[in-house]
Formats: C-alpha cells, structure tokens, sequence
C-alpha cells in the first residue's frame, strides 16, 4: 500500500537562488556563483549536477563546476547554445534562477585514495571534471598521482586557462594541455587528446591509473581505447555521459542509455558498464 | 666512435627500436646529429624533402602559410616523434613549414641515401614500412578527429 | 452479511454498487461509450454503463457491436487506459509569478476527490502496479501520483472472455487478477448474477452497504470457468524469455523489417497503458510576469526526444522501435524489476500499419541467418 506523508518534497519544484556573482571564462561561456534563497545550501558530489532554470525561459542540466568542499559556492559554468543557455549565460549578480538538484552519480574520488588519477578533458568537459579536481588536488597525498590531460579547439577557447597555470605550477601535478590548432604565438601542443594521453601515459604505472574521462562521446571513446592499450584495467575507467534531460529523476524517460536512466544511473558511469552500448548506434 | 653514437641513438628512438642491429648499422651511414635554436625553420613549405628527422628533445610546430592571417600550427611533434614524411612520396617536396618551439636535438636521416638502400635491399624497404607506417597511422587518424571539430558549438 | 479482504459473495447486477458509491461521495470513473469506443470517464449513475456490446480487435482494427443482450463487461479494454486519470497526459506541475527582486513559485493544486476506478482489468491492475514503481523508484517519488493513486479505490472486472490482440496469460498479468483491487466483479452471464470479491478493508466498508448474498458452489465454478474461458481463447502469446533474448538481438536485421513498416506515430506509446516518458513545456503570459511549468505525454517515436545539443541521437525509425521494443520488454526488468508490457494488446489494435508486439517479439526468437528476411 502506498503511504503518503503531508508535505512530500516535490522533486520537480526548483527552490530560488541568487546569483552572487558572474564573470566570462570564453566567448559564450560564462560562470555563475549562486546562493539558496529558500533554504541552507546543498552539499554536492564531484560529478554531480543540477537543473537550472531561467524564469519564463526553461530549465537545463548544467553541471556543477565548484568546489565540493565549499557548496555554499554553488557554480556552475555554461555555454550558450540553446534558449535557456544562452538566458543562464546572460545572468547578472542579483538576479534569480531556480535550482533542482543536486542529482546524479559522481566521480569515485574516495573509493579510487591510493590511484593515479588520470583526468581527460576535452571542451567544456573539463568543467564537470572540476570538483573531482579541486578534490584530488586538496588531497593529493592520498593518492599515489594526478594528471590532467586537456583538450580544446583552440589556445583560445581553453576553459579555466588561469587556473590550469597554477595547477600546473605545483610540483605534484602532471598537467598536458593540447589544442586541435593554434596560430604561432601558442607554445603548447597541437594535436588531439589521444596523442597526449599515449605520452602522459607512458610514465606511469598503468596497473595504478584511475581515468576520469568527460568530454565528446568520440573523444572519450577514442581515449578509453588508448588507455586500454597502455593497460589500464578496464574496471577503473569512468566517463561522463550526455542525453536529453527533462526531469533529471528517472520519470520522463528521455534520457535512457539501455537499462540506464543517465540521470540517476549516470551522468558518470563506470565505463566498462556501459561499453557494449557505446559502440552501437542510436542507442 | 660518432657512427655508434648514431646508432644507440637510433635504437633508442620508438620507431626505430624495433630494427635489429644490422639494419641499425646500415641506417646509421644515412644519419647525422641535428640541432635547432628554439624559432629556427626546420623546413619549408615548397623545400625539397631531403631529410627526415627523429626527435630526440624538444617541440617542433607544423605549420601550413595563409595569405590572410598568421600561420595555423596543425600538429606539434615532440620527443620520439617522426618530422617529415614527404621523403618518402615523389615528388619529395615539403608540403608544410616545420619550425622548432624549443631547442631541438634530432637525428636526420638523408632521404636520397635511405631510398638508395631500400631499393638496394627491398627487405629493408618493407622494414621501413612495417615500422614507420604505424607511426603515420597514428598522426593521420589524430588529423581525422581534429577535422571533425569536436569541441565546436553545434547549433542544432 | 459483513464482508472482510477475501470474503466473497453474489450480487444480481453492479447497479447497486455504483449508486452505494455515488452516495457515499466518491467519484466514479468508469467504462462509457464515446465516438464509437469504450472509454473510461465519469458515470453519474449505472445507466452510463454501456450495455450489450462486445468488440473485435486485431491489428489496427478496433469495432464494437451488438452482442449479449443487456451484458455488461463483454467488451474488454479500448483505447484508453486509467494512466489517462493517475498521469494526466497534461498537468500543470507549478506556475511562477515575477516579484520586484525575482519570483515566486506556487506548486499547483493537485484536486483529486476520492475516486472510483470502475471496471479495471487485470492487465490494468497489472499496469497500475508497474506505473506505481516508475513514479516512486527509490529515489524519488512523484508526491501528485502517490496522493492520487491513495486517493483512488479500484473496482475490478474480471474477464470472462478475451479479445484477438489480448495476450494477458503469457505476460502472467491475467485474465483473473488475484490482489490489486479493492472489490472484483465477475459477471456470470447464465446465472444473471455476479461475483463480488472484496480485497480490502476499504473495498469492505462499500459492500457492507449492499444486498449481498452467500456465493454458492455453482457460482464460485462459473466465475472459474469464465476466467478460465478467457485465459482459453487467447490466440496471441508473448515468447518465452524475451528481455534475455533482446539483450542479444540489438543488431538483429528484423528491426529493418519492423522500421519500413512503422510510422514512428507514436499510437503505440499513448494506448499504452505503462509508457510514463513526459516531456515539460513552459508557458507564458504576454507580460511576461506569469508563468506555468507543464509536463505532457512524450514519445520516444519522436525525433525531438532524443535530442542532445547538435542533433537527435535516434534518428531512424529503426532504433526508434528498437528503443520502445527493448525498453519495454527487456530494459524494464532491469530498470523496474519487471516487464512493462501487461499483454493488453492495445498497441497491436491501436497500431495504424497493424503491428504486432507479439510477433515482432518472436521474430527476434528466429536466427537472424535463417531468418530468410
């Protein structure tokens, strides 16, 4: 028999909050920090995300990008592509937004202590990657090593560019960032994610690799096979996945991946779990 | 002393690893020691393609010219990488720029004297082949995955 | 007489019940005629009950006639389903009011009165029951759909007869259903009577109300052998191990066969009586000051449901009906802990090209390298 108790959330209802600030990280790309109107924040997982919505406009899934130390730093950052983005994207410090969330699985930072956590990004990838990252990093001694293996289109369009310097400045950090072109000012690499990866790779213990991959289905598809080459055993491999969300709690169906709902059962799986499907199409 | 160098050298570069002692001995007579000062040319666009360079430290940028705007780097190649593959396809001539980003210490090996030897010695041809080939795969599916603009916006 | 859950007995016609139920203040939502079908709507009285009908369905074909004089539950179930009452096909989820600093939101009422569903199949039941796991998964649960379907007493019609797209024994959903009602009806036509079985405390408090009298042996056979009647006369089954089977079958050359004739319509996912997938739409006043958040009926048979930024993902009618087939028969299991198929055959009748669940199920049963497709 069902039992129903007065004053059951409602996971659809988004509770208000403001935006304490907002600044461009690229052209189109834009980060918000917000705050709980209704209530105490919410502490999130790296990996996890959140359903924004822009008044009168929609409601998207959007990543969180912050630190998962700190939620009361809620940030998110996205790109205008669609009508709700491009709102999410034009928001001022003051205004309001509706959040649902946070929802979704996470990136396994405490289960994986001991690793060498490989992070591959490509895009705007690396922001859901990001709370994983500031977590390593704030607990580097308990992992065994860290590397970050970032791919953009061009030296441009790299996101979190300042803060990949002072990533990279530490000493107990290896961190490769590659762009597909770049004119001759660029001192870094060109070429694509896999290339770098085969070379970070080749340095390392590969019995000892954790890999947290997010970014476009190819690139992630194409880096999962260069890590398998390099002998990463394929149960410690985890890649974020991407479908049309609507209600981010497994009732609207649209976000099905074979069995898995990528709302609830993702956005990150275990790679070796959803493998089978990833090589078929329209899945 | 200098032709052994080459060819410890040679055998610790990742495509060359693979080649027995012999063979080793036989590239050696075609190779010498390069270097480049970081922004150096390596070659040019329209130069004939008389060399091909092993990487042993440093970047070097693969540029193509346009008229409109500064050159577009297509590729970087770094330590154990091949520079240069026109070599081995008539008419021999450099299809792009290549100029180094940091210092550069190569080993080249002269083209006319490789294809001298593999045509001298057809097994040894297909060695070059066997060897090199994997490592042209590699960068031409890399340049397949760049075409497709991946990271692009694609507004629906 | 009083009744208690399992206690059963006989009654002469549903009239009674259905006036008991009036009086007592709930709503009851049953079986009515409209446009030439049985569908399921408000009755104010037992003379809204259709009468003396039964229907032939098979594939894309639905007609009701003339059948039994004056029967009652010869017809079995028609386009709709009670999915139409517990998961409106448009429902208002909460509207928004700008505010000098932001805006409100108000959560929309939710007016269900107690409710009556008069007249459930078990199949119905049977859809009920997984609809119920998809909007309370364990993680979250859907606060409208739970208070709704508490609020909602469930009168049920046992099958005496099946029609040609029913299949309901092999999904083990039916004819009889056993648990799942409040109060079951099984007509006995040659005894004019019926067999009232209560299933709750609830279903126990309504029947108290009734002239009632002690089953006897010839009623308790008859109301078998009508079950078993209706269980006989199924010519359609569901093949043996079909979620294992589709696991497998994904890149077998039948869906090319299915998708040529498919019209990605999307008839199949709103007969269905357990397809749940919504969309959400947001809509505006011209001030722009006030707004609704609405959640409708979505089909995976549309291109727009797929669609990820840049493009759909399913863009043929192939992995289209792939993706309703596999979901529906196999990915169920793994998501709900059941099929989400109950056998109703309406999607077979429904279905404007006449496709055939059961048959595209056992084409995949066939080996591809014999298949001779």
């Amino acid at each position: 028999m069902l039992v129903v108790q007065d004053q059951e959330p409602d996971p659809m209802l988004p509770r208000r909050y403001r935006v304490r600030s907002t600044w461009a990280e690229l052209a189109g790309v834009t980060s918000v920090e917000l705050t709980p109107v209704d209530g105490a924040a919410v502490a999130f997982r790296p990996g996890q995300f959140n359903m924004l919505y822009a008044f009168g406009v929609g409601e998207i899934a959007i990543s969180i990008s912050g630190d998962p130390a700190e939620p009361q730093r809620l940030i998110h950052t996205t790109r205008s592509v669609g009508a709700v983005s491009a709102a999410l994207t034009k928001l001022c410090e003051g205004d309001m937004l509706g959040v649902r969330g946070p929802f979704g699985s996470a990136w396994p930072v405490a289960a994986e202590t001991g690793r060498h956590i490989v992070f591959v990004a490509g895009g705007l990838g690396l922001a859901p990657l990001r709370p994983a990252i500031y977590h390593v990093l704030e607990h580097r001694e308990r992992y065994a090593g860290m590397t970050l293996v970032y791919g953009a289109r061009s030296p441009d369009e790299l996101l979190y560019a300042e803060e990949i310097k002072t990533w990279k400045s530490r000493f107990d950090t290896e961190i490769e960032v590659t762009v597909d072109h770049a004119n001759p000012a660029w001192t870094g690499r060109v070429g694509v994610v896999t290339s770098c990866l085969d070379r970070a790779l080749a340095g390392i213990d590969p019995a000892m690799v954790s890999a947290f991959l997010c970014g476009p289905e190819i690139m992630m598809r194409f880096s999962v096979m260069s890590l398998a080459d390099a002998g990463v055993p394929p149960d410690r491999v985890w890649i974020s996945m991407e479908r049309n969300m609507k209600c981010a709690i497994g009732f609207c169906g649209h976000c099905q991946f074979g069995p898995d709902f990528v709302c609830r059962d993702g956005p990150v799986f275990r790679h070796d779990h959803v493998a089978p499907l990833l090589s078929m199409k329209e899945i | 002393m200098r032709i052994h160098g080459i060819e410890e050298i040679l055998s610790e570069h990742p495509v060359f690893k693979a080649f027995d002692k012999e063979t080793l001995e036989l590239l050696a007579g075609c190779a010498r020691n390069e270097h480049f000062r970081a922004g150096d040319r390596i070659f040019a666009e329209g130069d004939p393609a008389d060399k091909v360079f092993l990487l042993r430290h440093g970047d070097a940028a693969v540029e193509i010219a346009t008229s409109e705007r500064a050159p577009i780097i297509v590729e970087t190649l770094h330590a154990g990488d091949v520079l240069g593959w026109s070599w081995m396809v008539p008419p021999y001539r450099h299809m792009s720029d290549a100029r180094a980003m940091t210092e550069i210490r190569a080993v080249s090996l002269g083209a006319d004297c490789m294809r001298t030897k593999c045509d001298d010695n057809p097994a040894l041809g297909y060695q070059m082949f066997q060897n090199l080939l994997p490592h042209m795969a590699v960068r031409v599916r890399a340049l397949r995955m760049q075409v497709l603009d991946i990271y692009g916006t694609k507004k629906g | 007489m009083s009744a208690d859950a399992g206690s059963r007995f006989v009654i002469d016609d549903p009239s009674a019940l259905v006036s008991a139920l009036l009086d007592d203040g709930w709503r009851v939502l049953g079986p009515r005629l409209r446009d030439d079908a049985i569908v399921y709507d408000e009755i104010t009285g037992p003379g809204d009950l259709p009468r003396g009908l039964i229907d032939d369905q098979e594939g894309g074909h639905y007609r009701l006639r003339a059948g039994r004089e004056a029967s009652w539950f010869d017809y079995v179930v028609g386009p709709q389903s009670w999915k139409k009452w517990l998961f409106p096909a448009r429902q208002k989820l909460w509207s928004a009011e700008k505010t000098g600093d932001g805006f409100d939101i108000n959560p929309a009422a939710d007016d269900w009165p107690k409710t009556v569903f008069f007249g459930v199949r078990a199949c119905e039941i049977a859809a009920i029951e997984v609809q119920d796991r998809v909007f309370d998964n364990g993680d979250f649960a859907d606060p409208g759909y739970r208070q709704r379907r508490a609020a909602t007493l469930i009168v049920a019609v046992q099958c005496a007869r099946s029609a040609a797209t029913c299949f309901c024994a092999s999904m083990n959903t039916g004819p009889h259903a056993d648990s799942g009602f409040d109060i079951a009806l099984t007509e006995l036509a040659d005894e004019a009577a019926f067999l009232v079985e209560c299933g709750s405390a609830r279903g126990a408090a309504i029947l108290d109300r009734l002239e009632m009298r002690v089953p006897e042996e010839g009623h308790l056979r008859a109301a078998e052998a009508a079950s078993k009647n209706a269980a006989d006369s199924q010519t359609r089954r569901m093949v043996d191990d079909i979620p294992n089977l589709l696991r497998e079958k994904l890149d077998h050359p039948h869906w090319e066969v299915v998708a040529d004739a498919c019209l990605s319509c999307a008839n199949c996912t709103l007969v269905c009586p357990t397809c749940f997938c919504s969309d959400v739409e947001d809509v505006n006043d011209l001030t722009g000051d006030h707004t609704e958040r609405w959640r409708t009926w979505d089909s995976c048979f549309t291109a727009d449901f797929s669609y990820v930024h840049g493009g759909s993902v399913r863009r043929s009618t192939k992995s289209r009906y792939r993706q309703w087939l596999t979901h529906k028969l196999s990915t169920w299991h793994d998501q709900f802990g059941s099929s989400g198929c109950v056998g109703c055959g309406r999607c077979i009748a429904w279905c404007p090209v006449g496709i055939d669940i059961t048959a595209e199920a056992a084409a995949f049963a066939t080996d591809p390298e014999q298949s001779g497709d």
